[in-house]
């Protein structure tokens, strides 16, 4: 590996050795070159040949290399910490790197087939094989089924988590904790079963995108209750302190002072659930029955669903209805970001400047 | 407007943990009390207890009587909440509403409460900062945060905030411990200016302090640590300071022990 020179700033009388020796800036790049150039070397001589790989190994030889130089020069201590940043930073990349490629994949898929028309129709009458057609009817649904689940799980799950932080105490709030925490890992299918069995079977009701809304809202909740009772326990007793002390009652206190404050994070909590219920496939498969047709009507009749409609484009063979999917994945993955955006939006609208 | 406060017997507890033990003193109106003792003496925990703040706490409750011209605080009946628009209160650190303007913290009392009337608040707004020595300062930026200003500015808030709903009785405790001294004289100046229309407790670590604006001190101290606190004296303050009738008081203000 590069061995490079060290500036000499040794130190200056005295005897008190203030300044170590530095690895110069221009030695991390030349370290890096020598990393990839060691891996391309690698590649050339054995039989590997994966684009993922290639960075993990020139990562890892760059991780190497830079401890190596810098327990020579710098010394043990500087040398520690110059790996565990570097390891961050690979972690990070590592994490960031699916991310990037399903995006960049539901992207590149997915773009071609986006276009006004197929934002603005439907199924109905078109075949697997054939190239027209569109979403309009899932997204119909999606917009409906997550309104109306926002609409049951968000001001339900606020009730839990103000009374778990502001007046919850002993068994019964630990009890309710227990259950919040026992509901966050519930299997989304699960969820759709319960609502298949309950409301559709035992009270006798037709699959309808209410039913759809009622399974997203089961999970919800426990996303909206954590997220929301972690923000009000964030918000300083001091704040309520202040307002008792101004004779507010504390439920005027808990809906002026300590919800507003908590807003941002809560709003958050809501996007992360809003995000994970909106690409949920499997309970709507249960309850919501799909259709082709548009239906506006939660209430009344199938309807569909963007995971679904994605579900069952790509389960054809055909590459006309895979195109389809992708580009209804591309919709929804825009629509959840639009969500979120929106929210923020609302959010920071709220505040004073 | 300004009230008399009778304590007797005043006991209060943290849990099983009795903070303070079997408290009295009576506090003249328009008149400056200084709370002054060693930490964890309980004078905290006495004035919490004049507004019925003591309570807030999970498991603390209080045993005795405080009298606000001659009405139980803890009798029958009694709404705390109605307590705590009687008896304004200060805290240690600024504590403004930080999602709130400077305008909307001052009224916030009033707002809470239902005031609904427009020129009513701006007009409250207008005198509670005044009455705070903030005006000059923000008029021009009420709708600002009000966690945008400096740190005496921010306790000064704080003070409109409370005098804004027009207490009977203001509370501070240690309302210039996080301020430098500028602020601190700021505040102090306030004191003797709010004297003249409200009864104030101080409770202060900082003995120049209670001499220079209160009338009477009451020194509080505990025997050793897990004891309750108790009042050791209470008198005009140029006697505390001067020629205390209590040897322990003497030794504390002198700087011998505490």
């Amino acid at each position: 590996m590069s061995t490079t020179t060290v500036s000499s700033t040794t130190g200056t009388g005295g005897g008190l050795a203030l300044r170590g020796q530095k690895l110069p800036n221009a030695a991390f790049p030349v370290i890096a070159v020598g990393a990839v150039v060691l891996t391309v070397l690698l590649y050339l001589v054995t039989s590997i040949d994966s684009t993922i790989q290639f960075v993990l190994i020139s990562g890892v030889l760059y991780l190497i290399g830079q401890t190596v130089a810098s327990v020579l020069v710098e010394g043990s201590r500087r040398a520690a910490d110059r790996f565990v940043t570097t390891l961050v930073y690979l972690a990070f990349l590592l994490a960031v790197i699916p991310l990037v490629a399903v995006l960049a994949n539901v992207i590149a898929k997915g773009v071609g087939r986006l276009d006004v028309g197929f934002l603005s129709h439907s199924m109905r009458g078109i075949g697997a094989r054939d190239a027209g057609g569109g979403i309009y009817h899932a997204l119909i649904g999606t917009l409906e089924q997550i309104a109306l689940a926002s609409l049951f799980a968000v001001p339900f799950s606020l009730l839990v988590a103000i009374y778990l932080v502001e007046y919850g105490r002993g068994r019964i709030s630990r009890t309710i904790s227990f259950f919040v925490d026992v509901l966050t890992g519930l299997p989304s299918v699960i969820a759709g079963l319960f609502i298949l069995a309950f409301y559709i079977l035992a009270l006798g009701q037709k699959p309808s995108g209410f039913a759809g809304s009622l399974a997203l809202t089961i999970l919800m909740i426990p996303i909206v209750v954590r997220a929301a009772e972690e923000m009000l326990k964030l918000v300083p007793h001091e704040l309520r302190e202040a307002s008792y002390a101004l004779g507010v009652p504390r439920w005027r206190t808990i809906l002026k002072v300590v919800l507003p404050t908590a807003l941002p994070g809560i709003v958050t909590g809501v996007m992360l659930a809003v995000a994970r219920v909106a690409g949920e496939t499997a309970p709507l498969l249960l309850t919501i029955f799909g259709t082709d047709s548009i239906n506006f009507n939660p209430f009344s009749g199938p309807q569909s669903a963007l995971p679904l409609y994605i579900y069952s484009q790509a389960g054809q063979p055909q590459q006309t209805a895979v195109d389809r999917a992708w580009a209804a994945a591309l919709t929804l993955i825009a629509l959840v970001m639009l969500l979120n955006v929106v929210a923020r939006l609302i959010a920071r609208m709220a505040r004073v400047r | 407007m300004a009230t008399r406060i009778d304590v007797s017997g005043l006991t209060a507890f943290y849990g099983k943990f009795k903070a303070v033990s079997d408290i009295h003193f009576s506090i003249e109106p328009k008149n400056v009390t200084a709370f002054i003792g060693p930490s964890g003496c309980g004078k905290s925990t006495v004035l919490r207890t004049l507004n019925r703040m003591h309570e807030v706490l999970p498991g603390a409750r209080v045993e005795g009587r405080v009298l606000m011209d001659g009405e139980d605080l803890y009798g029958p009946g009694v709404d705390p909440v109605n307590v705590r628009r009687a008896v304004g209160m200060v805290f240690q650190r600024p504590n403004p509403f930080p999602t709130m303007s400077i305008y909307e913290n001052v009224v916030a009392g009033l707002k809470l409460n239902g005031t609904r009337k427009k020129s009513l608040l701006d007009e409250r707004a207008e005198e509670s900062l005044r009455g705070a020595n903030l005006w000059e300062e923000v008029k021009d930026r009420l709708g600002r945060p009000g966690a945008g200003l400096s740190g005496g500015q921010q306790q000064r808030l704080c003070i409109a905030r409370a005098i804004a709903v027009e207490p009977q009785v203001l509370l501070m405790d240690e309302p210039c411990s996080a301020l430098d001294p500028i602020s601190t004289l700021a505040i102090e100046d306030l004191i003797v200016k709010l004297k003249s229309s409200y009864t104030i407790v101080i409770v202060t670590h900082n003995m120049q302090q209670a001499s220079r604006v209160s009338d009477t001190t009451a020194f509080f101290t505990l025997d050793k640590t897990g004891d309750p606190g108790r009042l050791v004296e209470m008198d005009k303050t140029e006697k505390i300071f001067s020629n205390p009738a209590q040897k322990r008081t003497e030794e504390y203000i002198t700087g011998r022990f505490g």
